[in-house]
């Protein structure tokens, strides 16, 4: 008999630990606010709790912004390579779409901010 | 001239503890010729052999094999004091302290297997104790738990399945494998 009652407890309770653990060290915070930018300033700062639209202007024309309830995405750009709208919803704390030709930036973040500053 | 003899008797649990540490360095030695991924992540084979000694001899047995395993098998490697020796001895004593609560677990239930992946656990912990206070102190050790934690638990329960079927072949009632049958 290789395995007991108590042995597959036990390898139980081993794998809630390493769930856990998986939780504790790569969890991420869920965002709470949006933060957007045009040429480096901030132009709003939206919680992310209800649904909404802002369009925020820069060089290349406008840029329009989705909010919703716990995520954020950029949902059109005049940018030529459409980086930022590609990369969909954002939901955790602390990432970021960056529509660089149009200097505009949408930045998620959570109760504590994962960073003191972020330079492109 | 007076004769000064000191007599160091050695009696067979000695012996026996002799060879069960040599096994466990043997394994020690082979094992740090295994490459690993990320640093700290081994199977710990020599502790099948510390379990099969708690298992048949008790506690003060296998504390012995452990203790010698470290202080030899760090010997040989050439780490003996080194960090790595003190991460190595940490674990051995962190799972020997839970190997001395955990075999008064009734064996009814709680099998080699179950001793094995506490022990890992707490192997894992005693190193990440001295990780996190002296060696590295404020490092992002803990973005590695997950990996060091999953490690505990396949290795702990692999060596725990391999002692309980080492510990299933030795004895001869309960015997799991035949001579074959000749033609």
């Amino acid at each position: 008999m290789l395995l007991r009652a108590g042995d597959i407890g036990v390898l139980l309770a081993g794998g809630l630990a390493v769930a856990w653990s998986i939780w504790l060290a790569w969890g991420s915070e869920r965002g709470e606010t949006a933060i957007i930018r045009a040429g480096g300033q901030i132009v709003e700062t939206a919680a992310l709790n209800r649904t909404r639209q802002y369009s925020v202007s820069g060089p290349l024309g406008i840029t329009r912004i989705d909010i919703e309830p716990g995520r954020a995405r950029v949902a059109a750009d005049p940018s030529p390579r459409q980086r930022c709208v590609k990369q969909g919803w954002l939901t955790q704390a602390g990432s970021a779409a960056l529509c660089l030709p149009n200097q505009v930036s949408l930045e998620i973040r959570g109760q504590t901010a994962a960073y003191d500053t972020l330079g492109y | 001239m007076t004769r000064w003899v000191i007599e160091l008797p050695v009696d067979a649990s000695d012996r026996r503890i002799a060879r069960l540490a040599a096994l466990a360095i043997g394994l020690t030695l082979a094992e740090a010729a295994i490459p690993s991924p990320v640093p700290g992540i081994k199977p710990g084979l020599a502790n099948i052999v510390i379990l099969l000694v708690l298992w048949q001899y008790g506690w003060r047995a296998a504390a012995w094999v452990s203790v010698l395993r470290v202080l030899a098998g760090s010997l040989l490697l050439g780490t003996l004091f080194a960090p790595g020796f003190w991460l190595s001895a940490a674990g051995a004593l962190a799972s020997l302290v839970v190997l001395g609560v955990a075999q008064y677990l009734p064996r009814r239930w709680f099998g080699p297997v179950a001793l094995s992946v506490l022990a890992a656990f707490a192997h894992l912990g005693g190193q990440l104790a001295l990780a996190m206070g002296w060696l590295l102190p404020g490092a992002a050790l803990l973005k590695l738990l997950p990996l060091f934690a999953a490690a505990a638990l396949i290795f702990g329960a692999i060596n725990g399945v391999v002692t309980a079927q080492l510990l299933a072949v030795d004895s001869p009632d309960k015997r799991q494998s035949r001579p074959c049958p000749t033609p």
